[in-house]
């Protein structure tokens, strides 16, 4: 345990390129959901007809279909530790209903950590792929080349009417829940946010916080998703995010230069206050911390940083959460000794660069 | 505005949706969301629809009551078990073969949902096969309807045979 290269390190590959309007996207993902034919959905599948369905969907990566991918593997979550499990949901490879799901779930992870295929969660198959930066379309294609293979090899529940047909009602039809990870500090603290996000709603658009449902947005991170996925085409759905995500990073990118123009001193006051506080507390909390790397983020990006680089922070923001956290020091941490390790962990990482 | 949920407090969170230029809407106070766990845009949290399913279930457009509701909530789907007061209450569907059993109540939820209820994205080559041909065939025939309208018969009737030809292999299954 802890030797795995996917839990062993805190960015995925995926996340080191360079992408486009990565200044505000921090990745772009794509998720398709898709069931086997005569099989129940796994929240009422026997365990016997639960491992069926694994094993017809981990036959499709070994007989070589997914070789294109490079090598994929193919991981039973029983083989993980608690806490690996947690590190991969941190990293956002799998979610934390497979995580959760007791028996007969499995992944299958491209060597990019972009392509991330996940079995009996609360649907057979959710193929899962992200890219960085503000690559939504990509990310389609290759999501929807993903599903074409898998497609050729096993027998999909599709009806003529409804489309695929999934377990829950709000992703039956294309099954594609299509998002953009972004981060909007200037919008926050321009108090323009509100307007902004109620405007994505009222556009049939989801906004959510950087963990899914039932977690806080921490560090200005918002995910924008298409709401509807039956009656609109998979690249209708993809075109509407993409259009509505394409004028919040202007609104963005033209409240951080409103910011720089009327109240520079005042940003750069709070920018290096922060780096001050990251540099030097001797114990921080995740939310604090997260707040504190947002405001680093931005002045690395509003050139009020010399020095830090975005990777760092990148890196951070995965780190300094609590499953990553301990496997890091191989130990479980009570709370109090986590916000220290975390303090040092970052003061550390922010050191080389000062 | 009253939100729709306690009915007490003003909603603060209106969610609408135009599809097709029909609307959908939904107004709830950020008091009840935040309690049934939820997750509120523009407040340090997100929304999701999910949740809200199971109330969009509960809402019975029969007007059925008493013993009637209660004989509708124990219908149980043939082919994974899941009654249909297990669904509402878990918001979530057994097989591919609940949507067949429950189809009555399914169509007004997913207008409700998605403004729609018709799947128009892709299809699997092996399970679509037919609704592929179909959808070539209701596509031919549009195109056959414009060339008569613009009186070029010919290429019609090459087109009419095309579509004959589909037919045929619909029928064929
Ligand atoms: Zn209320
Ligand atoms: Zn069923």
């Amino acid at each position: 345990m802890g030797n795995r290269k996917y839990t062993a390190e805190a960015l995925s590959p995926w996340m080191k390129e360079d992408a486009p309007d990565r200044d505000v996207v921090l990745s772009s993902r794509v998720r398709i959901a898709r069931n086997l034919r005569h099989l129940p959905f796994p929240m009422m599948a026997s365990a016997s007809q639960a491992s069926d369905a694994m094993d017809r969907l981990l036959m499709v990566n070994e007989s070589g279909r997914l070789n294109g991918l490079g090598e994929v593997s193919s991981i039973r979550l029983s083989e993980l530790s608690e806490l690996e499990k947690q590190v991969l949901v941190e990293k956002h490879l799998i979610s934390p209903a497979l995580a959760n799901q007791a028996q007969h779930a499995a992944l299958m992870l491209g060597p990019g950590e972009d392509v991330s295929l996940m079995v009996n969660e609360e649907d057979h198959l959710r193929i899962q792929c992200l890219h960085a930066g503000f690559q939504l379309k990509e990310t389609w294609d290759t999501a929807s080349k993903i599903d074409d293979i898998f497609e050729e090899a096993v027998d999909y529940a599709f009806d003529e009417k409804y489309g695929f047909l999934t377990s829950c009602p709000t992703n039956v039809g294309t099954g594609i829940r299509a998002s953009v990870m972004m981060h909007l500090p200037a919008l926050v603290i321009t108090g323009q946010i509100n307007r902004i996000l109620s405007a994505v709603t009222q556009v049939g658009l989801a906004v959510r916080g950087m963990y899914g449902e039932g977690s806080e947005a921490t560090g200005n991170l918002f995910q924008v998703s298409n709401q509807i996925t039956l009656g609109q085409s998979e690249a209708e759905i993809i075109d509407h995010l993409h259009a509505v995500a394409r004028q919040i990073i202007e609104h963005e990118k033209a409240a951080r230069a409103k910011l720089m123009g009327e109240s520079r001193l005042k940003v750069e006051d709070r920018i290096k206050r922060s780096f001050g506080i990251l540099s030097y507390a001797a114990v921080i909390d995740a939310k604090e911390a997260s707040q504190r790397l947002s405001d680093l983020r931005l002045g690395v990006h509003l050139g009020l940083l010399p020095g830090v680089d975005e990777g760092t922070l990148n890196e951070l923001l995965v780190s300094i959460q609590p499953g990553y956290l301990q496997q890091a020091y191989g130990e479980a941490l009570s709370p109090e000794q986590r916000d220290m390790t975390r303090a040092q962990m970052i003061s550390s990482r922010l050191a080389t660069h000062a | 505005m009253v939100c729709q949920e306690c009915g007490q407090r003003p909603a603060t969170l209106h969610f609408s949706k135009y599809v097709n230029g029909e609307k959908t809407e939904l107004h709830i106070c950020e008091a009840c969301a935040r309690e049934k766990g939820e997750l509120i845009p523009g407040t340090p949290s997100g929304f999701s629809i999910h949740n809200l399913l199971s109330g969009l279930m509960d809402f019975d457009p029969s007007g059925l009551s008493g013993a009637k509701a209660q004989v509708q909530q124990q219908q149980r789907c043939e082919g994974c078990g899941m009654t249909y007061g297990q669904f509402s209450k878990l918001g979530r569907f057994g097989c591919a073969h609940c949507y067949k059993q429950f189809a009555e109540r399914l169509d007004p939820l997913l207008k409700r949902v998605h403004g729609n209820t018709v799947h128009v994205g892709k299809v699997p080559k092996r399970a679509g096969g037919l609704v592929r041909l179909r959808r070539e065939i209701d596509g031919l025939k549009r195109e056959m309807q414009s060339r008569i309208e613009g009186e070029d018969f010919e290429s019609a009737a090459d087109l009419r045979d095309r579509i004959r030809e589909l037919e045929r292999e619909v029928q064929n299954g």
